[in-house]
């Protein structure tokens, strides 16, 4: 059975465009209208769902989502919140869902159990910000099987031959990180990006998605051109901080996605 | 629910050199838990490493400015009228307060700052509590030449003003941190956020034996001069070993240093963790007494946590000791019981912090504080023939703000 990322992938190929890919908090700005938000971005456009899992000390993490987390955590999200929210996200739609998680969540939840249980709700693969292939064994070691795909980062400080050995233990895609610093820093250079997708591509066959401080429709555009997938998290989160008591909440982050899908229906992608 | 790691206990015993393996884990604990940019930073000053300090050259250098800017050999002092005032156990106090800038960082940021010039790198960070090592890491910039930054919550920023004085008078900028709880966990997260960004041309100095690997072996190796020392003094000046040593915990750098030269020998070691207002009220700092295992800042240890895996608030009067995490290598020791750790709240350490101060002419930081309550306990106890020796890690001029509301 081929699984839901390497289907999207596939669907996207022969439509001609792009993946655009939504990190969301779980639980932000609370669990119900968290539900809500990402029910209906599910619904307009997005290809992939990044789901996070908020963590009380995020060091890849610039203030917007720190920002975020902690209010997901006031609303007394955890792991366990999280895989109910997946679970029923996938009644409603059958779009791959990405766990994106620090490691000590789910080390006080077990990697054992959290293998049989995010399967369970319905996830397709997890991210794993703090836990590099060289730790990654001891989390891998008790998953029952592999039907979990292991999403890598791949970042700009990382050296070529490190980039193959990465691609060799990563599944469902690879996330290149477009720079060096936390999430939602400003400033990004395509051309580099083209380069280090360039010499990516010679390292793996697997998707190839970028992230980090990508937050306009044209930076969506540029990235869309030269990559597999758009990344895009902290937009999204400054979208909901700004309209936190805002009646329009739902409809606005629903419009963004919209807007940023349009722009990875490249009509002259180069193929690096 | 919950992980099925499980500490190994007694079944081993520690033997110096043979922690960290090669991937820098102690047992269970230790490792590199970070985000792929950092990775290939920490491969290469794990390289770095390696190669430059055993080399005699680094070697003789880091010796002479031990000697020659920081002061050292500190001296081992014998506590006379403590001890007779406790009618029990001869106390020593290992006088890191006395080397140049008031405690034990300098050993460290000095050899961290050596190896920083050795492999091209001009641009300091750290991150502070007490300020202790904000102000070591400080010195040490100014001494090379080096841009230095400083990370340091709020709420340390107020409780140890003195020393952000310092770090400003030594030409470093500090940085202040308003997430989290504003103290050193949330220095910690800023300066390895700040890191991430400026990883191609920026060291980060890390203050405790905590962090990912190679932090904790690196500070192990440039803080084990505390017990060198101390281990060639108490035997020359009475024949002998100690029957204990004592040595505070917060991330545990000034332990490490102290306990690591006598690993081998037949003595007890204890680790003072802060109780803060006591551990049953939540608020302390005593993450060996009362935490469990999981990974913070880079390292799996003991930790303060909820069972969801967040981590929780630390509290200590003491700012150096306010922190829900521990190094790893402590977290191995306690599970072989090579070391007792046991706890010391607010008032305890107040009432050493004056004792101390009367009866030998000695201010002591809040931290050590903590370490002469506990020997003031064990001395008590103990037959008069025998020994302890305290790490007094650092001075505590730096805390007379705060003594000040208590006294």
């Amino acid at each position: 059975m081929i699984n839901r990322i390497d289907k999207t992938f596939e669907t996207l190929r022969q439509k001609k465009e792009k993946a655009l890919v939504g990190f969301i908090t779980a639980g932000d700005p609370n669990i119900s209208d968290s539900f809500s938000i990402i029910k209906a971005m599910c619904k307009s456009g997005l290809d992939i769902l990044e789901l996070g899992v908020s963590f009380s000390d995020p060091t890849a993490d610039g203030p917007v989502i720190q920002r975020s987390s902690a209010r997901a955590l006031k609303e007394g999200i955890n792991l366990r919140a999280v895989l109910e929210i997946t679970g029923r996200l996938r009644e409603e739609t059958s779009m791959p869902i990405i766990l994106f998680s620090y490691y000590n969540p789910i080390y006080a939840y077990g990697a054992k159990a959290f293998y049989k249980d995010a399967l369970a709700a319905g996830a397709d693969g997890v991210l794993v910000v703090d836990l590099p292939p060289e730790e990654s064994d001891e989390m891998t070691s008790q998953w029952s099987g592999n039907e979990l795909a292991l999403i890598r980062l791949v970042a700009p400080t990382t050296p070529l031959a490190r980039m193959a050995q990465i691609a060799q233990s990563a599944s469902g895609f690879i996330y290149l990180v477009s720079k060096t610093g936390v999430t939602g820093s400003d400033g990004l250079d395509t051309e580099d990006i083209k380069d280090k997708i360039k010499l990516l591509r010679s390292a793996t066959r697997l998707p190839i998605c970028v992230g980090f401080g990508i937050s306009t429709a044209d930076d969506v555009a540029a990235i869309a051109s030269v990559a597999d997938g758009v990344v895009i998290g902290s937009a999204f989160e400054r979208l909901i901080e700004d309209n936190l008591d805002n009646p329009d909440l739902v409809s606005i982050l629903a419009n963004k996605v919209n807007e940023f899908k349009k722009a990875t229906k490249v009509k002259d992608s180069v193929t690096l | 629910m919950g992980n099925k790691e499980k500490p190994i206990q007694n079944s081993k015993q520690f033997k110096a050199g043979e922690y960290p393996d090669s991937r820098g884990h102690f047992g269970l604990y230790g490792g590199r838990y970070v985000g792929e940019t950092l990775m290939p930073a920490l491969l290469e000053l794990d390289e770095a490493y390696n190669k430059i300090v055993p080399d005699p050259g680094f070697q003789d250098e880091f010796k002479r400015l031990l000697r020659n800017y920081a002061g050292r050999p500190t001296p081992l002092f014998y506590a006379k009228r403590l001890s007779e005032h406790l009618d029990g156990a001869f106390i020593y106090l290992k006088r890191e307060d006395l080397v140049h800038t008031g405690a034990h960082k300098i050993n460290n940021t000095l050899g961290q700052a050596l190896l920083a010039r050795r492999m091209g790198k001009k641009k300091l960070i750290a991150e502070t509590g007490a300020g202790q090592h904000g102000v070591a890491t400080a010195t040490a910039a100014a001494l090379f030449g080096m841009e230095c930054r400083i990370f340091m919550g709020t709420e340390d920023i107020q409780r140890q003003s003195a020393n952000v004085q310092r770090m400003k008078l030594l030409g470093a900028e500090v940085i202040p941190v308003t997430s989290g709880t504003m103290t050193l966990k949330d220095a910690m997260n800023e300066a390895m956020r700040f890191w991430v960004k400026a990883v191609r041309d920026t060291f980060y100095v890390i203050g405790s034996v905590a962090g990912p690997h190679p932090y904790p072996v690196m500070v192990r190796e440039f803080q084990r001069v505390i017990g060198n020392e101390t281990r060639e003094q108490i035997l020359r000046r009475t024949g002998g070993l100690p029957a204990v040593l004592i040595a505070c915990v917060g991330g545990g750098s000034n332990a490490m240093g102290l306990f690591y030269a006598f690993m081998d020998d037949p003595l007890e070691m204890v680790g003072v963790e802060a109780a803060g207002k006591g551990i049953k009220t939540k608020k302390h700092a005593a993450t060996l007494g009362e935490g469990s295992i999981g990974v913070l800042h880079g390292s799996k240890s003991y930790l303060l946590q909820d069972e969801n895996g967040q981590i929780q608030e630390a509290h200590s009067i003491a700012a150096g000791l306010d922190y829900p995490g521990v190094g790893p290598e402590h977290s191995l020791l306690k599970d072989l019981n090579r070391v007792q750790y046991v706890s010391i709240d607010d008032e305890q350490a107040l009432e050493a912090f004056k004792t101390l101060c009367v009866l030998e002419g000695i201010i002591p930081a809040l931290e050590s504080s903590h370490a002469i309550a506990w020997a003031m306990v064990e001395a008590a106890r103990r037959p008069q023939n025998e020994i302890i020796v305290v790490n007094l890690s650092g001075r505590g001029d730096k805390d007379l703000g705060i003594v000040s509301l208590y006294l």
